[in-house]
């Protein structure tokens, strides 16, 4: 190898270098910009959905309850729905620590989730697939801790 | 020529690896979230009625030091859980009446996990220390002989804390569900109420040595105080001060080395399951972690949902909503606290990895699980990176 082409080598090595700490850094924080809306249609439109944690402020670690609020689009509480609920870390590639599940109706459209858990900060996708006299549908929420 | 090029990379590396002065609000809020300081009171657990009384946590201090609490008098829970060793035994892997297939585990802090064990197979402190008393390589007993003994040695105390004993008179001297072939026999033969009374003191004698094990907590470490004077905008002085390169090595834990997104959390832990490509020690039966011991935890007669609990079911979230099948549970085990961690090698589940330069090369390397997948991606460390690291953790066991 001659002075130059050791030299082009060592810069892509340094980029390279570069691009790879970048990658890492990047996969630590959510992406900017990241739509962290509470209250969403869902994917078709058939539902309006807001969801709350039980206690503010959402904490990383023990196990907590959620609330979630589905209306039709026109605002009319929407009864009789199985939730199943999912997510992950988009950035970790897991799911879920825990299964939670939609374990009571409490009335004017508001379900309870229970059992959610999250064991890292990050960004979450929290995902509620819901079947109700409307029709499947499915939205999903983004979380930052 | 090739060697006037070495100062050039050596300034290269310098220029990825320099250190700002200050930290960033981001990561004063993690170092402030890894203090002990930020560790929330203890909580109750209901499950077990007598966890915070003092007599109850006595006799429990009794127990887990007694060796005639075993089938041939020479077994201890103290025998593995040392209590001036951080509650564990500096062995790749246990010794009771034989050799076990995992390591001993340190025990501060204990009581705040949701699951015990590696994989997770108990899910209260008092059900998890049923398992080593009737575990053939471990004390090797019955829960039978264990009420005789209790009845022969400490009815009184047992009696003040836990009500009468049941009357024994036809209680074989050694029977249980899990013993050998004439213990089980002897265990079958008994009338379903007997049953019922005896794994009652059983699950008694948990709840005591539960009681005294939620008293073993950590103690503040350099760390902490260095931490406590981070969140409190202080410059960290005299037993508070890490040097540049503990700070380096720091800034790597909860940055790009992103060891902080699983050991996080005052006790370094996350409380949950990884795959992290540890590899299986050779000889031994397959061990695929949390995917057996999810399955064991739902199957424990001594679990939340068991008829043992006390309290009410509310207590038992972990266990109704926790995942019980997936390809994540396959080779997942618990993440270790890291505090103390550098004064007690060897490492992981059963002692797979000597010394801590040959756990941060693992997570260099991030080899792949022989199943499953691990959660680790590879790293990219120099040498001075690599010993930053480890200094770090060295702050965590002082
Ligand atoms: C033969 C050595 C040995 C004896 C005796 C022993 N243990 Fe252990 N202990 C271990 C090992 C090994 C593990 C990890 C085992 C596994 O994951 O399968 C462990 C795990 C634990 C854990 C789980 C900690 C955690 O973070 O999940 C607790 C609690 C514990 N032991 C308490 C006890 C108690 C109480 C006794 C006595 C009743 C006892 N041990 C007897 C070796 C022993
Ligand atoms: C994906 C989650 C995860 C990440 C990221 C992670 N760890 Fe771990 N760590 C674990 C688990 C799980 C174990 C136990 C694995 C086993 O025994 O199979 C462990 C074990 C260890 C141990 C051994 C402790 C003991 O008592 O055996 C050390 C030390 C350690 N990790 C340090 C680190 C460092 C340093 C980093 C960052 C370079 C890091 N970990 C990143 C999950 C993780």
């Amino acid at each position: 190898m001659n002075r130059r082409s050791i030299l082009i080598a060592l810069a892509a090595a340094a980029l390279l270098a570069a691009a790879a700490f970048m990658a890492v850094r990047v996969m630590m924080t959510p992406p900017d910009g990241l739509d962290l809306a509470r209250s969403k249609a869902s994917a078709r439109g058939l539902y309006a959905v807001t969801i709350a944690p039980e206690k503010e402020p959402l904490e990383q670690g023990p196990l907590h309850s959620w609330i979630l609020t589905l209306k039709t689009p026109d605002g009319a509480p929407v009864e009789g729905a199985t939730i199943a609920v999912g997510g992950g870390m988009p950035q970790h590639g897991h799911g879920l620590p825990t299964q939670p599940q939609a374990t009571a109706y409490l009335g004017d459209g508001r379900y309870r989730i229970e059992g959610v858990r999250f064991n890292m900060s990050g960004w979450w996708e929290f995902t509620f697939d819901i079947k109700a006299a409307a029709g499947d549908d499915r939205v999903v929420f983004n979380l930052a801790l | 020529m090739r060697k006037r090029l070495i100062p050039i990379l050596l300034a290269l590396a310098g220029l990825t690896a320099c250190q700002p002065e200050e930290f960033t609000d981001a990561e004063k809020a993690t170092i402030a979230s890894l203090s002990l300081s930020a560790l929330p009171p203890l909580p109750a657990d209901t499950t077990n009625r007598v966890a915070d009384d003092a007599a109850a946590a006595a006799f429990g201090a009794t127990l887990f030091f007694e060796r005639r609490l075993s089938r041939d008098g020479t077994v201890a829970c103290a025998t593995c859980h040392l209590v001036d060793r951080q509650f564990q035994d500096d062995r790749p892997r246990s010794v009771g009446l034989a050799m076990t297939d995992r390591r001993a585990m340190p025990l501060a802090g204990v009581a705040r996990a949701p699951f015990l064990f590696w994989d997770g197979r108990k899910d209260s402190l008092w059900a998890q220390a049923l398992g080593p008393l009737e575990d053939a390589r471990e004390h090797g007993g019955t829960r039978a002989a264990y009420a005789h003994f209790v009845a022969a040695t400490f009815r009184d105390r047992y009696e003040r804390i836990f009500g009468p004993l049941p009357d024994l008179a036809g209680v074989p001297a050694a029977a249980s569900p899990l013993g050998s072939d004439a213990e089980s026999a002897a265990w079958e033969a008994m009338p379903d109420d007997k049953k019922r009374e005896i794994d009652t003191v059983f699950a008694n004698l948990g709840k005591a040595i539960a009681a005294f094990e939620r008293t073993i907590v950590h103690q503040p470490t350099r760390f902490d105080r260095f931490a406590d004077a981070v969140a409190a905008g202080k410059a960290p002085e005299g037993d508070a001060a890490l040097s540049e390169q503990e700070v380096y090595g720091l800034r790597l834990f909860i940055g790009r080395a992103n060891c902080v997104t699983c050991h996080n959390g005052p006790r370094f832990t996350d409380d949950h399951f990884h795959n992290t490509g540890v590899p299986p020690v050779d000889g031994l039966p397959d061990d695929t972690g949390r995917a057996a011991g999810a399955k064991k935890v739902l199957d424990d007669p001594f679990n939340c949902l068991g008829a043992y609990r006390d309290g009410s079911e509310e207590a038992c979230g972990e266990l109704r909503f926790m995942v019980s099948q997936g390809e994540e549970l396959e080779r997942a085990f618990k993440t270790p606290s890291l505090r103390g961690a550098a004064a007690r090698p060897p490492y992981m589940h059963s002692g797979q990895i000597a010394t801590l330069a040959d756990v941060v090369d693992h997570y260099v390397r991030a080899p792949a699980s022989v199943s499953g997948h691990s959660e680790l991606k590879p790293l990219k460390l120099s040498d001075r990176e690599r010993a930053a690291l480890i200094a770090f953790l060295g702050t965590l066991a002082e």
